[in-house]
């Protein structure tokens, strides 16, 4: 790697992740690495049952079982422990919030709920006296899909929540929508399914408890993405004690797309568990239990109206969905499906009437929240998709039909009128116009064309997304705003030691993007100081200032800011203390390149480093000045950021079997300015390949019984690398107005245009035979099956 | 994830490891392991002993020699790579090189797999189409069983509890000889939705004289798709032979794959597998 660059040079520069010589040769600390002196090992019998009533439950043979330790239920937690709380309840409406317990008591409501908790020597032990805690069920109804669970006569899961709706949600004109697709020229209706995927993180969940019965104090490691906000969520509303009775510990999170922003079960029977035995409590969680237990993603059921003119102008959006929240609410999961979904329907193009009813339903399924794009990429499947279906029923080329509904250059900052944030900043079709470029699309019809003759079937679809991240202002989020229970600013420390070496301490969570780089980049530039001078710190709620976590693409524009911010008072305060030692008027002091200099006198200068030795040893400081540099931010940005971008993809569909092949895809993004090109790059990798794995590969499944029937890695489809192709990657650079660096995410963008991307592009490869539309993921024998019932039939290879 | 206890021996001689088996009717054989351990930590297998066959030496090895001889012990990492295979009999080795992954074929036997008779496993329709002949002992001394009589269900062989599969043989082969496998995998999982093994042999005239054609996946075992193959030796051509492979099959019908479709790949497969065999016989 290179070292020796001149300071000011570290921003946009593509070096290596400084993490990963330590991830990806085993030296990783994560939190199945972590082992205490008497740390037990839980596992948990969970609930072979969609839904039944806990009759009785005999621990007598597992207690007895040789090693094992303790055996706990969701009875013996529920005298100290509350329900796990959900931290956001969609704003404006009232909800009937039903949140799950440590571990279930009287009633199981999904297949894999915790139901008791062994804790034993060690592992091998605590699973094998899960066979012998005998519970007995009484198995009620089960409904697993969120449209039929509204329907009357079905079963109830929640007493509060009649027809099993946990909120019913709007935005948007009602009326006037009404009215102009009434009007319309031309009106495509379409359902359209999302359909339910499990995030899969590489490293599962997994939590070790401690208890102090000396101080009262619990210390919880946690794989997690965001262990402050874990603290003040576990102790404040779950064990009803004070916040700093409690310490969470972030180490190396192999992974979480959003899964473990969450507070979990887990966390909270070991706990108690921890409490009980007086020895510390390791789970971790089995691939079978992630695929069950951890949060679920998307899971809705739409169904959408688009209406505008013959020449392709959208003048109305209407959309109806049914989200499946799972049997409980998770801690973000309202939110999720209204905020973040229904407020960014309108997409990237000015759309005169939109309104978005959301019902979101308790099932008799796992939980669903958060999953890398949380709500946009939902909504950019419902506009990509409308767009789409709309230029097909005007027989107007896709891309032209974008363009003439594209917000323009000069309207940023951009109301949608929708309740979103006003956009920050965009440039549209620049972006269009280089992804189509990129593809050659303007031959691409004649290929398609020239390729049916000879019987192959070749597709091009386009995506132009927009979503939001950088979240988010505190007072629009909030409780009297989006129903957010809490803040969303972020912050950071910035320390100079006296050596000159710099440590930064963010409250945000990196769990693979690279933070400990990109941050230091940053500072690097900023104070002027080498990049090797500067390490990035986080994790720990000890000694540390309390910070929101990592996730909606949020580090880099929130708490990227407030390191912003910190190092700004910190060449402040510097130049104030240089101004001292070289006996100048302050105002006449420049910071420039880690250096203070006199204006008009370049020799006459003190470096950050002679000036962070003076201010720590402190023997000269100026008048009422404190010794050391040191200051924290905590920052709460006065927008969100919009990024956006065009996406296509090249698909070849083989008729005879229906498998989809993506031979390119193309990804233009702009995500504002780019700190580090060769991480927001592996962003855009990993994302692209989780939103074309959901177009493509991935669904989770239930049966009617509540059966996960896609609960291993063997039936759920998770690409490698053979299943997908070479991305082509490019940018524009449209600065985010909202923050200094003009930056604005890059974490969920790839995953939230690709699945529309690739949708597009299959169904563009089968509009011939009078496709409108196929629901993901498209499977060999879904497209099949779409192909041979419009070719007759017959069953004939083709 | 956690199997229950079980006891580990591993015999170094063949009789060793029978008598084991006979004297603990509980006991499975461990091959490669790459089934039966992932069963055992799903507690869908719960054997109180496996007996490791792995450090028996006269269960490995690869010999060709008109026919090959192919010892049950043989991973599928070992007949991707012999060259004497990818010279004489290619489908052996492109059908284990296209078995799992790496990990999962330096460790998976072709033994373990046909013994283990999984309905969705590829080498059962290779060795059923290439009218292998499987050579097992047991308490009462060696037999030989055709690989017709092999696969008797799901998941179950003609091998009895306390038999050693030890080796499988090719029958000679004759000039003029054409093998493929085609295969539809699993996005997930890997294995095969349907699998399509064929094998035909061409007279001096270039006549089909012989030919057998084998699928896997499509239903509980693998089975011979005899329709299309009568119609090969009948002198049709491979188009229309193929469009007859799924009569008369088994299917099964899951999450995978409906039975139709099931239909639907063996017809596609097989006429990609004859075009293939019938091009390298020529």
């Amino acid at each position: 790697m290179t070292t020796a660059e001149a300071p000011g040079k570290m921003v946009g520069k593509a070096i290596k992740r400084r993490e990963d010589p330590r991830l990806i040769t085993g030296q990783g600390n994560y939190l199945d690495d972590i082992k205490l002196p008497g740390m037990l090992y839980a596992a948990i019998v969970r609930s072979p049952y969609g839904h039944a009533r806990i009759k009785s439950i005999n621990a007598d043979a597992a207690k007895a079982h040789p090693g094992v330790v303790a055996v706990i239920t969701g009875a013996d937690i529920a005298k100290e422990q509350n329900p796990l709380p959900c931290a956001w309840a969609a704003g404006g409406v009232p909800n009937n919030v039903n949140t799950p317990r440590a571990l279930a008591v009287d009633v199981v409501r999904y297949v894999g709920e915790g139901v008791a908790l062994v804790v034993a020597e060690d592992r091998y032990v605590a699973h094998d006296a899960l066979d012998l805690v005998e519970v007995d069920y009484e198995p009620l109804d089960v409904v697993v899909d969120a449209e039929a669970a509204t329907k009357a006569g079905k079963v109830q899961l929640h007493e509060n929540a009649p027809n099993n709706i946990v909120m019913h949600w709007t935005c948007g004109d009602e009326q006037p929508t009404a009215q102009a697709i009434e009007q319309a020229e031309v009106v495509v209706k379409q359902r359209i399914l999302n359909q339910r995927l499990i995030p899969t993180p590489m490293e599962t969940r997994g939590y070790i408890s401690r208890y102090d019965s000396a101080t009262g104090e619990y210390t919880i490691w946690m794989s997690s993405q965001g262990p402050h906000v874990m603290r003040l969520l576990l102790t404040a509303f779950v064990l009803g004690i004070p916040e700093n009775k409690m310490r969470c510990i972030a180490p190396d999170v192999g992974g979480g797309f959003g899964a473990k922003i969450f507070v979990y079960p887990e966390m909270a029977s070991t706990l108690y568990a921890a409490k009980i035995v007086g020895q510390p409590v390791k789970w971790v969680e089995t691939r079978r239990e992630s695929c069950a237990v951890t949060s679920h993603g998307r899971d809705h059921i739409t169904d959408l109206e688009i209406a505008g003119t013959k020449d392709g102008k959208i003048t109305g959006l209407r959309v109806h969905t049914y989200a499946n929240l799972g049997a409980y609410c998770s801690t973000i999961a309202p939110g999720v499906a209204t905020t973040l979904y229904g407020r960014m329907v309108a997409g990237v193009y000015k759309i005169p009437n939109v309104f978005v009813e959301v019902d979101g339903v308790y099932t008799n399924t796992g939980m669903v929240d958060a999953y890398r794009g949380a709500g946009r990429p939902e909504a950019a499947y419902v506009i990509e998709r409308a767009l789409d279906m709309f230029a097909q029923k005007l027989g107007m080329d896709p891309a032209e039909v974008r363009r003439r509904n594209f917000i323009q250059p000069h309207e940023f900052p951009y109301d949608t009128g929708i309740g979103m944030l006003p956009y920050d900043s965009g440039n549209y079709e620049p972006a269009l116009d280089k992804a189509l470029k990129m593809a050659g699309y303007a031959n691409f019809a004649q290929e398609q064309a020239a390729a049916r003759k000879q019987g192959r079937l070749l597709g091009m679809g386009i995506c132009s997304y927009v979503e939001v991240c950088g979240v988010a202002p505190s007072k629009w989020i909030g409780l009297a705003g989006q129903g957010w229970g809490a803040g969303l600013w972020e912050s950071a420390n910035v320390k100079v030691h006296l050596t000159g070496k710099v440590v930064v301490t963010t409250g945000s969570m990196p769990h693979g993007q690279g933070h400990e780089t990109s941050f230091a980049q940053l500072v690097s530039d900023e104070l002027g100081v080498p990049y090797e001078d500067v390490i990035v710190e986080y994790g720990d709620t000890q000694g540390t200032p309390f910070g929101y976590g990592t996730y909606g693409s949020r580090s880099a524009a929130v708490g990227g800011t407030a390191i912003f911010k910190s190092v700004s008072k910190i060449k402040e305060k510097a130049r104030k203390l240089a101004a001292h030692m070289l006996e100048a008027a302050e105002e006449d002091i420049i910071f420039e390149n880690g250096k203070a200099s006199v204006r008009g006198t370049p020799d006459s200068s003190k470096t950050i480093q002679d000036i962070a030795l003076q201010a720590h040893v402190a023997y000269d400081l100026p008048p009422g000045m404190e010794p050391y540099l040191d200051e924290t931010t905590y920052y709460d940005p006065p927008n969100c950021t919009f990024p956006f971008g065009t996406h296509v993809c090249l698909v070849e569909i083989d008729a005879d079997t229906g498998k989809v092949t993506p031979l390119r895809y193309i990804a233009v993004d702009d995500v504002g300015k780019v700190i580090n090109p060769l991480i927001v790059d592996g962003q855009l990798h990993g994302g692209i390949a989780q939103g074309m794995a959901q177009a493509l590969y991935e669904a989770a499944v239930y049966d009617d019984d509540g059966q996960l029937l896609t609960g291993s890695l063997m039936d759920y489809a998770i690409p490698r690398a053979d299943m997908l192709p070479h991305y082509e990657l490019d940018r524009t650079e449209t600065p985010s107005p909202v923050n200094p660096m003009g930056v604005k995410g890059a974490g969920e963008a790839g995953t939230i245009a690709a699945a529309a991307t690739v949708s597009n592009a299959v169904v563009n490869a089968l509009q011939h035979l009078g496709i409108q539309h196929l629901d993901m993921p498209y499977t060999a024998e879904k497209v099949w099956r779409a192909i041979h019932e419009r070719n007759g039939g017959n069953g004939h290879v083709s | 994830m956690f199997p229950n206890d079980f006891e580990y021996v591993a015999p170094t001689t063949i009789s060793a490891a029978v008598a084991v088996l006979q004297a603990n009717p509980d006991a499975k054989v461990l091959a490669g392991g790459h089934s039966l351990l992932p069963a055992m930590k799903l507690h869908l297998a719960n054997p109180s002993m496996l007996v490791d066959i792995g450090k028996i030496p006269e269960l490995k090895g690869i010999h060709v020699n008109g026919g090959v001889r192919i010892g049950a012990y043989t991973t599928y990492r070992e007949l991707e790579m012999s060259q004497e295979l990818v010279r004489r009999l290619p489908i052996l080795a492109d059908c284990a090189g296209n078995v799992g992954d790496p990990q999962v074929r330096n460790w998976g036997t072709i033994g373990g797999s046909v013994a283990h008779a999984d309905p969705a496993a590829d080498m059962p329709a290779v060795v059923l189409a290439l009218d292998a002949t499987m050579k097992a002992i047991g308490p009462n001394g060696e037999r030989t069983i055709a690989v017709d009589d092999f696969f008797v269900e799901m998941l179950q062989s003609a091998l009895a509890p306390d038999e050693l599969l030890t080796e499988i043989t090719i029958p000679p082969m004759p000039a003029r000889m054409g093998s493929a496998y085609e295969k539809f995998k699993h996005p997930a999982s890997g294995y095969a939705i349907v699998g399509v093994a064929v094998m035909v042999h061409l007279d001096a005239d270039g006549k089909v004289s012989d030919c057998r054609i084998a699928v896997t996946g499509a239903g509980p075992k693998a089975q011979r798709a005899r329709a299309a193959e009568d119609l090969i030796k009948g002198g049709s051509d491979v188009d229309s032979a193929a469009q007859k492979a799924g009569d008369g099959l088994e299917y099964l019908s899951d999450m995978s794959a409906s039975e139709e479709y099931r239909a639907q790949l063996t017809r596609v497969l097989t006429r990609r597998a004859l075009h293939k065999a019938m091009d390298q016989a020529r």
